[in-house]
This record gives structure tokens, C-alpha cells and sequence, in this order.
């Protein structure tokens, strides 16, 4: 019988899948309320539709505006041989097309994936962290990007981003309504609510979308060290690029006595204002998937 | 790719017919009646090592279960640039079937041990009388065949790649995909 090796995390399908239903609830609630408070239910149809077109539009040309956006080119094998063959192996190995590359010059440490599908993706790194990660670690990180384009990530969060969307474009449409009819008495009441619902669906999708790409960050961690087999590389890795090395401390603290009067008390944890807003999940969360996946794959043969 | 592994953002690994390397010693009577070539007796999988305890303790099972073998052919293990291991079996050369029982026996093992995401490719070289070499590679993840003939450094020869595809497209599944026939330019053997 043959064993398999991957971690069982249902706690976070779970609640990624649940995340994912909200913001699709959301969308839904957002125009089905408008269709009953506002007169017209053509315009709140208009509005959903809007809605949904702006982020189609934004995943269909992800790929030319985050290249823009990030001022990369694409590199072509005889420019960078060394990066093509890396990712060409890792493409083997995950059984994907392989996707463009590209480098942007830039002294910040960074990596993107972006594209409407695994076929007509890019891949692009900064000249940044090609200085800063060894080999290993630089594979540890394309293939947290593969993992990205493999499980279609940009249509995940374009599509997720669209109740959002629809109650940003509702928020401009009232006020310009209030703006034209602001000396009939009538209406303004029903603007208002209007106005307040969609400002109340904005945030709170704006916090579930944070909350899924925080998800989304850990699937791709968990794949990508699945696909190296080299959990500890993608950790140096992560550890390189946030700065955090000091997270787990590589020297002993007793020898600095004013940093051990620091350390009696850990540092507060728990639900924090940036932590609700991050993109992405603390460092410390990341190591401990790395760890689970790392012990997972020296356990001994049973 | 299914809806659920997108929804969830995890695919579940691969595992594929390796019953199609017992084809190569019927297509290299093909390839030395019809090309010239001949198998170099050597043979080699090609996957990536995990980390730990677990995947040495396989990786010494394997070599040993083929150094137990009647024939007892050399077992040897290098490393690539790119972190790839390549475990190299070197027997007689006559005896193709006996060096694809052996690879099977490699694939078979590591993918038992739950260590079949990290297999890559199998390689059969082939040498013909004027010193020119390809090596037949079998793409564990496609499941397919495709010819890999490097004329020096960073040089392929794709016009002998191809006619050794037309040439097997009969007897082993080729790989279709121009874009998958992945470069291996420091394969041993080669």
C-alpha cells in the first residue's frame, strides 16, 4: 500500500472554503438588497454586472498591468539560463506549462506571479532577491510562485474582490445621486441607507479578502515545499526577505543582558489591527507550516 | 486541474503507468535496426532528495535491493546543479529489460515511500557508431517519452530529437508538447 506524505490540514480548507463563501454571500446580499430598497432594479442588476466586469478585466490583463506596475521585462533563456532551467525543472516536476519570466530591477527583495491562467502566466523576480537568496532558497520561492499560478490564485482574488468592487462603484454612483437630487426631501433617506450599506460591504469584504489572501499564502507555502521537498529552503528563505531573522534568535540571549530584561515577558499576541490588515500571514505561522511539513517528510518508513 | 483543487489551492500528487519503461527494450531493437543506435548499458532516475531521515533510509533500500540483484550491476548516486539527485545503474549492455527492471524497481520503491511528487525523469542513453548519443527520457509527471540529444554545451539537436519521435511514436507514448521536453544537459551518461 502506498503511504502519502502530505499534511492533513483540513482547519484551513475549511475555513479558507468558508471565507470564499462569504465574499461570493456577500456579493449576492449586496445586490439582491439593492434590487428590494432601491426603485429600480435595473440600476442594482447594472451595478453587480459593473461589478463583476471590472475585476474579469482586471484578471484578464493581470499579467501586462503587474508587469507594468512592477517595471519588469521579460527575460528570455540565453538572457537568464540559469533562472529558465531552474524553473523549467520545477515545471517538470509540478506537471505545468512553463511560464514566461520576468526580472524587474529593484533592490527590494521581492517575487510576483501573475496571469489569467497556468498557460498565459509570468513569473517575475527582482534583481533584489537574486542578489540576496542562494539557489536553494530561490527555488523554494518560484515554487511558492508556481504553486500561485498552478492553483489559478489571480482569478481567485479577482473573482473574491468583486462584492468589493460593486459596493466601491454603488458608494460613487449615491453620491453623485445625492449630489443631483439632494433638494428632493424623498429620496435622501433611501441614498442614505444605501450609502451606509455599501460602505458596510466594502469593509467587511476589504477584511475577508485580506483574510483569504493570508490563506491563500500559506496553501501556496505548504505546495511549494511539497514540490522542492525542501521545506527548511523556502524558511530561510522567507526569513531572509522579511528581515526576520531575529524572529528566532541565532544567538544566546543571556549574553546581552539588557535584551533578556526584554524577553521575561513574549511579546502580546493575539488579534492585532495590522494583523487584520495584512496580506500576509505573520512569519512565525509560516515557519510552523514549514516545520509540520518538514517533520511529515522524514518520518520514518512505517 | 479540478474545481475543488482550485477551491482549495492543493492538487493531490501524480502517479502514472511506469509499465511503460518495459516498453523501451522492444523499441530499442526498433532503434538499432532502423537508427543505429544502441542502448550504452547504463541507465539513470533522476528526482529530487527530500530532507530528513525518512528518504535516506529509502534511498539505501533501493540501491541495496539492486546490488542484490543476480546480475549485480553498479549503483551510483551524484548530485546536478539544480539539486537533483541522479541514481545511475550501469550493467550489461545487451541486457536492456534487466536495466528497465531496475529503474522500474527505483521508481516503484521511492513512489511506495510516498515520495512520488519528487520524481522527475528516467533516462536510457543511446550511443550509435559515429559517437553521437541521445538519451531516451521517460517524464514520470506526463507519463510520456521524448529524445534529449545535447551536442555540447547548451546545444541541442532537435532534428535527430525529432525523428527518434517518429521513428518510437508506434511503440511508446511520445510526449506531444514540444514545450515539455525539458533540457538535461548535465545528465550522466550523456
Amino acid at each position: 500500500m502506498a503511504r502519502s506524505r502530505f499534511i492533513k490540514d483540513t482547519g484551513l480548507t475549511v475555513r479558507m472554503t468558508t471565507v470564499m463563501f462569504l465574499l461570493g454571500g456577500l456579493f449576492v446580499g449586496l445586490v439582491v438588497s439593492l434590487m428590494f430598497w432601491a426603485d429600480s432594479p435595473g440600476l442594482s442588476v447594472l451595478i453587480g454586472v459593473a461589478g463583476i466586469g471590472m475585476a474579469f478585466w482586471q484578471w484578464w490583463s493581470s499579467d501586462k498591468l503587474a508587469m507594468k506596475a512592477m517595471r519588469a521585462r521579460e527575460v528570455s533563456p540565453q538572457e537568464a539560463p540559469e533562472l529558465h532551467d531552474m524553473i523549467d525543472r520545477l515545471c517538470a516536476l509540478a506537471d505545468m506549462p512553463k511560464p514566461r519570466v520576468g526580472i524587474a530591477d529593484m533592490a527590494t527583495p521581492n517575487a510576483f506571479a501573475t496571469g489569467r491562467s497556468p498557460d498565459r502566466s509570468v513569473v517575475c523576480v527582482t534583481t533584489g532577491i537574486l542578489q540576496m537568496l542562494t539557489a536553494e532558497e530561490l527555488e523554494g520561492v518560484l515554487a511558492h510562485e508556481l504553486s500561485h499560478v498552478a492553483h489559478r490564485d489571480v482569478l481567485v482574488m479577482t473573482l473574491a474582490a468583486s462584492a468589493g468592487i460593486a459596493a466601491g462603484l454603488l458608494m460613487r454612483a449615491v453620491q453623485f445621486g445625492a449630489m443631483g437630487r439632494s433638494r428632493n426631501n424623498r429620496t435622501l433617506p433611501a441614498l442614505l441607507v444605501a450609502l451606509l450599506v455599501s460602505a458596510v460591504v466594502y469593509a467587511v469584504s476589504f477584511l475577508l479578502l485580506r483574510l483569504l489572501s493570508r490563506y491563500r499564502e500559506l496553501c501556496a507555502d505548504r505546495s511549494g515545499a511539497f514540490l522542492t521537498m525542501k521545506p527548511a529552503a523556502l524558511a530561510s528563505a522567507l526569513q531572509k526577505i522579511s528581515g526576520g531573522a531575529a524572529t528566532i534568535p541565532q544567538e544566546d540571549l543571556r549574553a546581552n543582558p539588557a535584551a533578556s530584561a526584554l524577553c521575561i515577558v513574549p511579546a502580546i499576541r493575539g488579534m492585532s489591527m495590522a494583523g487584520l490588515f495584512a496580506t500576509h500571514p505573520p512569519l512565525e505561522e509560516r515557519l510552523a507550516q514549514l516545520a509540520r511539513v518538514q517533520t511529515e517528510l522524514s518520518r520514518p518508513a512505517g | 486541474m479540478g474545481l475543488w483543487e482550485i477551491l482549495s489551492a492543493r492538487s493531490k500528487p501524480k502517479r502514472n503507468n511506469l509499465d511503460a519503461l518495459f516498453l523501451v527494450p522492444s523499441a530499442a531493437i526498433t532503434l538499432q535496426t532502423a537508427a543505429g543506435f544502441v542502448p550504452t548499458g547504463s541507465g539513470s532516475v533522476c528526482y529530487r532528495s527530500a530532507s530528513g531521515a525518512a528518504f535516506s533510509q529509502t534511498q539505501d533500500e533501493v540501491v541495496a535491493l539492486i546490488h542484490d540483484d543476480c546480475d549485480a550491476p553498479e549503483v551510483s548516486l551524484t548530485q546536478d546543479a539544480f539539486g537533483f539527485t541522479w541514481l545511475v545503474v550501469s550493467g550489461d549492455a545487451a541486457d536492456t529489460s534487466a536495466l528497465c527492471t531496475d529503474l522500474h524497481a527505483v521508481n516503484t520503491t521511492l513512489e511506495l515511500q510516498g515520495f512520488e511528487s519528487g520524481l522527475l525523469c528516467s533516462v536510457v542513453p543511446f550511443a550509435n557508431a559515429g559517437g553521437q548519443r541521445f538519451g531516451l527520457v521517460y517524464l514520470y509527471k506526463r507519463g510520456t517519452f521524448y529524445a534529449f540529444a545535447p551536442t555540447g554545451d547548451h546545444q541541442r539537436d532537435n532534428l535527430v530529437e525529432l525523428s527518434m519521435r517518429d521513428l518510437l511514436s508506434p511503440e511508446l507514448p511520445m510526449e506531444p508538447d514540444l514545450q515539455r521536453w525539458l533540457a538535461l544537459w548535465d545528465a550522466p551518461g550523456l
